[in-house]
């Protein structure tokens, strides 16, 4: 990480902005409401103090993850608590959905996964236009539970190369704040290079 | 008041009663607990990788499985536990995302962190009394110095002592 200086973090920060806007009109055509985001941070901090970042270890929440490959690999992980993901279902499956119940049904979970399938594909399509590299994602999991439970999926890839995680935040809200979440753009630490070199701003 | 210890992913630490070792929201990594029941002495790590071995930068001890284990005992000797009375319990290591197309090295870690934390504390003759490890679920973990109960809080898998 030591090879990323104050251009390269604003250029990462333009990509997340660029990949974050794409991914909110999706989501903002799918919902059929206005979809607005924060400014896409970049974020290098030790490992164990990621979890901050999303309100606590124990917090419920609903985790989309997926990882992506191709000229350049890494994960995304869409985090959203348990009041958003009640409030999401409720817009996008109205007849269908038991407020009721602790865990989702099947349908439920699909509809989760759909959305993290239109942010994903919106966010990486615009990655990709913008760099002309290719970049496959898998198919989206979903997991209901404790943050820091979930979090610890990314957190160990970090793990393994120091002590700090590094990754490009944006925090999205509906326009009737009922929905927010975190996506969360993980790319290996191999690929930054890839990416800073092909927009030329790294040699 | 009781103290109770916050254990952070890749840390440790130890705790004479009525002390105890919380380690909150862990997924695929393994918290592994140790006690004296003799001198009430406790003892976690909350481990995120198997070895210390396979890795260049492997200076916090607390992040491997293999090194954590060693430096908790340290920890404890010198607080005054034996080692030959130590039990060692652990808990954790879950899958927490299916892996769909290909295997995921990164998704199965759980599963090799157990195996690793299993077979350094048998290496160094530690009996195992309990273990809930595995699943696709996060838990929470309280170690009690007092007792040696190793508490374990799901979101919607119970609560269980081991």
């Amino acid at each position: 990480m030591d090879f990323i200086d104050g251009i390269h973090l604003d250029v990462l920060k333009e990509i997340g902005n660029i990949g974050a806007g794409n991914a909110a009109t999706s989501l903002s055509k799918m919902l059929s409401r206005r979809v607005d985001m924060k400014v896409p941070e970049v974020k290098i901090m030790p490992f164990n103090q990621v979890e901050t970042v999303v309100g606590g270890a124990e917090l419920l929440v609903v985790g989309i993850y997926l990882e992506f490959a191709g000229d350049i690999e890494g994960t995304i992980l869409f985090i959203i608590d348990k009041d958003s993901a009640n409030n999401l279902l409720s817009l996008l499956l109205p007849d269908h959905y038991d407020r009721g119940k602790a865990d989702f049904s099947p349908l439920e979970n699909s509809a989760l996964q759909e959305v993290g399938n239109i942010l994903t594909g919106a966010y990486l399509s615009s990655l990709s236009v913008l760099t002309g590299l290719n970049i496959k994602p898998s198919i989206p999991a979903l997991a209901y539970d404790m943050a820091g439970a979930i979090l610890s999926v990314p957190m160990i890839e970090f793990g393994q190369i120091g002590e700090q995680a590094f990754f490009i935040e944006t925090v999205f809200i509906d326009g009737f704040d009922q929905v927010k979440g975190n996506f969360f753009l993980i790319p290996n630490i191999d690929s930054y290079p890839i990416i800073l070199k092909v927009l030329g701003v790294l040699k | 008041m009781t103290e109770r210890i916050k254990v952070g992913m890749a840390d440790m630490n130890v705790v004479r009663s009525p002390g105890v070792l919380v380690s909150l929201g862990l997924g695929s990594c393994v918290g592994i607990a140790l006690y004296d029941e003799f001198r009430k002495i406790a003892g976690l790590a909350h481990i995120m990788l198997p070895s210390s071995k396979m890795i260049r930068n492997n200076e916090n001890k607390a992040k491997f499985a293999d090194t954590a284990i060693a430096e908790v005992i340290a920890m404890m000797t010198s607080l005054g536990a034996n080692k030959d009375r130590l039990k060692a319990k652990i808990a954790g290591g879950a899958q927490m995302f299916a892996s769909n197309n290909k295997a995921s090295n990164l998704l199965k870690i759980g599963e090799r962190n157990v195996i690793a934390s299993l077979e350094v504390l048998k290496e160094l003759q530690i009996p195992i009394v309990g273990q809930d490890t595995g699943g696709t679920y996060g838990r929470t973990v309280e170690l009690y110095a007092e007792t040696g109960v190793f508490l374990i809080k799901t979101i919607g898998h119970g609560i269980k002592e081991i």
